[in-house]
């Protein structure tokens, strides 16, 4: 891996814009003991980088750097495996460009 | 609000919503059309590329005052490997015209644009409110939606979902399904900004002449994927994407598929020295016409995104949305007024019109193509095999020519063998005709 490839995410995320609506995570993820494949995966392919395993070995989510694009719905609702809302109205990520 | 009634309800400000809300707008239609973002724009992502056609036909002189970036004087086709790429390139004087067919756009400043006049047609515009349901009577019917601000139920007669490709309500309501994964590409983008100088001397361009570029290989790792660079008057769009399933399957990560198409050594020279303003991702439906849901029912109709109008092939995307969002509003505003009710029956007529247009034939053109993109040699071999081939024609090394065209012929009959080859070919072929 070279210099570049190692940028971190957060780095990215930080200069976006957001409102976040503290104490209401418009996602999360239902409790398990064993995370499935699904859910792993996610911890590599969310794009804002909100999954990550607990020292435990769970999947958590921090949905403050969400930018809502609905990869983890596709890949995890359908199985349960996480509830998926809508920020509520005007709170979210908030595109200066888009 | 809680007591008025609509005869539309809008659910999304998007490309689809917008077009639908203005055609209902100007015919005189109340409409009310409502925006979870902060402002119109404000959730929405894209390359972007605008197709004139499908705006000039709502708003004819939409480039008096449209924030647009550059029109598209070319194009340019990329088949990378790691080192290198090879490349169909059309550039042309002619498309320096007075109404230019293609212009990149930023979506977030374009969408307040298009909501603005919406909102001077004469509809309701209303940001800041998530639609959480849809209500119906005790025929099934649509007849409203809830939202986040209270409780209470806005009235309509039809309601249109422009909620985009990861929509909520429709999908809540059982009027489709969640898109699976191999359906749908996740595409991660940044603004690269630069002076407008550097741009127009890295890309051989004057005033608002612009280039695109899409790219496809080993950029995306064997992923089934593109990559784009997007010229806009002071930044560059940036970006590429897979498809969802693909990503769940490898190591990758989408950020760091992003910094490795960057780094590459074709890339790179052209984002030197930018400032990033934004990263944004977002979810592009790639399943095409067999992806598409029930587009109507008692009292409610889908557009855009929602209903997966994206021509992979073409990358159009925004043009379909509008095309969608138009037709519907035309075939509600019949309905009305021909005092028809807005039952299936009746709105089935949205779908026929869309049969008529291109928006399906395009779709149904290329309805096996995304099986056949699914065919991993194009991103991984081909991109090899045709840079070697490059390579060797291009290098005077003292080796004779016809020794050489035979190992360009040899070296692809060795790896894909003839019945890949031919498998591959017949393939695509059979996908596009």
């Amino acid at each position: 891996m070279s210099e570049e490839l190692a940028v971190r995410v957060e780095d990215k995320l930080y200069q976006n814009r957001y409102l976040v609506d503290a104490g209401r995570p418009h996602i999360t993820v239902t409790p398990h003991t064993v995370p499935s494949h699904r859910l792993l995966a996610l911890t590599r392919i969310c794009p804002a980088g909100c999954y990550a395993k607990t020292d435990t070995g769970q999947v958590e989510i921090t949905t403050d750097g969400c930018v809502e694009c609905g990869t983890c719905r596709v890949v995890a609702e359908p199985y349960g495996e996480i509830t998926w809302n809508y920020p509520r109205g005007g709170f979210g990520v908030l595109f200066k460009f888009g | 609000m809680a007591e008025e009634k609509f005869d539309v309800i809008v659910v999304g400000a998007g490309p689809s919503g917008n077009a639908c809300a203005y055609t209902l707008a100007t015919r005189g239609l109340k409409v009310l059309q409502l925006e979870r973002g902060e402002y119109p724009g404000s959730k929405n992502v894209q390359g972007a590329i605008l197709y004139a056609n499908a705006l000039e036909q709502l708003i004819p002189d939409f480039r008096e005052d449209a924030p647009l970036e550059r029109h598209i004087i070319e194009q340019r086709i990329w088949m990378m490997d790691d080192r290198s790429y090879c490349g169909a390139h059309y550039r042309s004087e002619d498309f320096n015209e007075e109404k230019p067919n293609r212009y990149t756009i930023i979506r977030a400043p374009f969408d307040k644009w298009f909501s603005r006049k919406v909102a001077a047609a004469g509809a309701l515009v209303i940001c800041e409110t998530t639609v959480t349901e849809l209500v119906r009577d005790s025929s099934d019917k649509v007849i409203g939606v809830r939202t986040d601000r209270d409780d209470s139920i806005i009235y309509a007669d039809v309601v249109v979902l422009a909620e985009g490709v990861s929509g909520l309500v429709g999908t809540r309501a059982g009027l489709r399904s969640i898109p699976k994964p191999d359906t749908v590409a996740l595409a991660v983008k940044e603004m690269h900004f630069m002076p407008q100088e550097t741009i127009a001397a890295r890309f051989n361009l004057q005033g608002d002449e612009g280039v695109v570029i899409e790219t496809a290989g080993t950029i995306t790792k064997g992923m089934t994927g593109t990559g784009f660079i997007y010229t806009n008057k002071e930044c560059l769009s940036t970006g590429i994407g897979c498809l969802i399933s693909d990503f769940t399957e490898t190591a990758q990560t989408p950020h760091g598929l992003l910094e490795a198409f960057k780094a590459h050594p074709a890339v790179k020279p052209l984002l030197a020295g930018s400032e990033v303003k934004e990263y944004a991702a977002h979810m592009i439906p790639e399943g095409g016409y067999k992806a598409i849901p029930q587009l109507f029912g008692n009292g409610w109709l889908i557009v855009g995104d929602a209903g997966q109008f994206v021509n992979a092939v073409h990358r159009e995307g925004s043009n379909l949305a509008m095309t969608t969002g138009r037709i519907a509003a035309e075939t509600i505003f019949d309905l009305k007024t021909n005092n028809q009710p807005m039952s299936a029956a009746n709105l089935a007529m949205y779908k026929a019109r869309l049969d008529d247009s291109f928006v399906m034939k395009d779709l149904k053109k290329y309805k096996n193509l995304p099986q056949t993109l699914e065919n991993k040699h194009l991103f991984t071999t081909y991109p090899k095999l045709l840079s070697n081939a490059a390579q060797t024609y291009f290098r005077v090394d003292g080796q004779d020519k016809k020794s050489k065209e035979n190992a360009i012929v040899k070296s692809f009959f060795t790896t894909r063998r003839v019945k890949g080859l031919l498998g591959d070919v017949l393939g695509m072929a059979r996908a596009w005709r």
